[in-house]
């Protein structure tokens, strides 16, 4: 439907113009249009659906469950017990009580084990929602990233358990691998290109693109209808490199946060954001 | 007509080191590389023992890997021996099929996904990576534009079985290329590879057109 509306304002140009490379530019002006309104909504909590998310992560984060019968409010998110301002901009981080260096998500899935003594299989076999299945794990990144909104990126380094998976995302970034020979490189490691008509975001430098992108997950993906975390966006893009999926929270991926984390230092966060 | 000459000039000098803009300094060093491929291992460990072989790392794939694809000029060397070593020339000696086939393998950017079924027809993805119909506005820019490609090599018979060892065994040209090596891994079969080969050569084809 969409492709259709924008081929149809790029053939318009195409008439007025000719040559293939300004046909495409001008569909992308015109998808850069779209994500631009998708953009003027996201600070709208009425208008981005994101924020029913929020709002069901923020019951959550305070529901009596697990053996133990209580909330998860005294888990500590690296900042303090209970204390959700700034801890996600600061995820992943080393954890001592865990001995590990920790996303969001698996810190989450720590504390209901540990703190609520909850069985989290329900909670992982639900981490992505779908029709009519809601997920805790989306509507608890939403209500907690949104905690560190206005402010900036900040990679966690001076522990050498993060430095070292950090180093280590770094090197899976290249690993290149299966029937494609793919590695998050191959799509991502050269700026102003794209696939098929979408623009693919250059991390293998610091700055600009990785800030925005970084800055602005979990957010609310409209193709899907769904809030999504970084865990799904990485799940979905080894999918598209043809590589096996990839565990639930599992190191890999804290280690590719990591690596994009440190190339989007500063970025300012703004969660959930709207996109396709 | 600027815009392809821009690109190919683009493409000239990037083509001088091997296929990616990574720093030369930057490689994975033996430790590193290592504790890598134990993240790698506990990434994946749900999956298959046939999914976790996929991701396994041949030694082209690991020589790209540790030099971020900035490997050495023997190591270009030996990993574009091994590679026209792997490649098959068609049977019968044709190396084209029919354009109109060749447009579905060149689109479809199907096969290879955990999503798969096993009835999935693979696709070569080519416009995923390449422009080619010129009127096809829907292509991306990982690739060179392989518009008029035929055309411009006078569908030359020389060209062509350029192309077809290209399009077999892209490392076999151009170490650590970011084009997949679509025959050597059996992802597309010869029928398949002869009909992606008219849709670029036949001079009836959009792309020639
Ligand atoms: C075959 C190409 C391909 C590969 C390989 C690939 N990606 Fe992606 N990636 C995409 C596409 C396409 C998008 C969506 C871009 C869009 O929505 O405009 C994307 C989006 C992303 C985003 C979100 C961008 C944003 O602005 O929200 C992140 C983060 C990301 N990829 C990281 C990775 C990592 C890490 C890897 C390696 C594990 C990887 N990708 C491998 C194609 C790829
Ligand atoms: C993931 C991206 C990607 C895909 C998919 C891809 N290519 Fe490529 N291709 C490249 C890149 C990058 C180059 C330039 C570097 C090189 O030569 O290796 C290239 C180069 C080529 C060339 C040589 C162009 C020249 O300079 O003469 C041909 C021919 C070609 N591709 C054909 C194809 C065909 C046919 C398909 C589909 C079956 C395809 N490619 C799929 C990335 C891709």
């Amino acid at each position: 439907m969409r492709l259709r509306w924008m081929s149809a304002a790029a053939m318009a140009v195409s008439l007025a113009v000719g040559s293939a490379g300004v046909y495409a530019q001008a569909a992308m002006d015109e998808s850069e249009k779209e994500i631009e309104r998708y953009r003027a909504m996201i600070n709208d909590p009425m208008a981005n659906p994101g924020y029913l998310a929020v709002d069901r992560g923020e019951v959550l984060w305070s529901e009596k469950r697990g053996k133990k019968n209580v909330s998860l409010e005294t888990c500590d998110l690296g900042m303090g017990a209970g204390k959700l301002e700034g801890a996600y901009a600061q995820l992943p981080r080393y954890f001592k009580d865990s001995d590990k260096v920790m996303d969001l998500e698996q810190r989450l899935l720590w504390c209901m084990q540990t703190v609520q003594e909850l069985d989290t299989a329900d909670v992982v076999a639900r981490r992505f929602s779908g029709p009519g299945r809601a997920s805790d794990m989306e509507d608890l990144v939403a209500f907690i990233g949104n905690k560190s909104n206005g402010m900036k990126i900040e990679p966690q380094t001076s522990h050498p358990k993060e430095k070292e998976l950090t180093e280590i995302g770094e090197a899976m970034f290249y690993r290149r691998a299966g029937v494609m020979d793919f590695s998050c490189a191959s799509c991502h490691g050269e700026e102003g290109k794209r696939i098929r008509l979408q623009g693919l975001p250059d991390f293998s430098k610091p700055g600009k693109a990785a800030q925005d992108t970084m800055a602005s997950w979990p957010t609310y993906r409209v193709s899907q209808s769904a809030l999504r975390t970084m865990q799904h966006r990485l799940w979905d893009c080894f999918r598209q490199q043809r590589w096996p999926s990839p565990d639930y929270a599992a190191e890999g991926l804290t280690a590719l946060t990591m690596f994009l984390n440190k190339q989007a230092a500063g970025g300012e966060i703004n969660v959930p954001s709207i996109k396709r | 007509m600027t815009i392809r000459t821009l690109i190919a000039a683009g493409l000239a000098i990037g083509l001088c080191t091997a296929a990616s803009p990574a720093l030369a300094q930057e490689k994975t060093d033996a430790a590193a590389f290592q504790k890598m491929e134990a993240a790698v291992k506990a990434t994946f460990s749900r999956a298959t023992p046939e999914w976790q072989k996929r991701i396994e790392l041949d030694e082209t794939q690991r020589l790209c890997t540790i030099a971020r694809n900035q490997v050495s000029a023997a190591d270009a060397d030996a990993i574009q021996k091994r590679e026209s070593a792997s490649i098959v020339m068609p049977a019968d000696g044709k190396f084209l099929g029919d354009w109109k086939n060749g447009f579905a393998v060149a689109n479809s950017g199907r096969g290879g996904q955990f999503s798969d079924d096993a009835k999935t027809i693979n696709g070569g993805n080519c416009y995923a990576c390449h422009q080619m119909d010129p009127k096809e506005l829907s292509y991306g820019t990982l690739g060179p534009s392989l518009a008029a490609y035929g055309r411009d090599r006078k569908y030359d018979e020389a060209a062509i079985k350029d192309a077809w060892k290209k399009i077999y065994n892209s490392q076999a040209v151009v170490a650590c290329s970011n084009m997949p090596r679509f025959g050597v891994t059996k992802f597309l079969d010869e029928q398949q590879l002869k009909d992606v080969m008219a849709y670029l050569f036949d001079p009836n084809s959009p792309v020639n057109k």
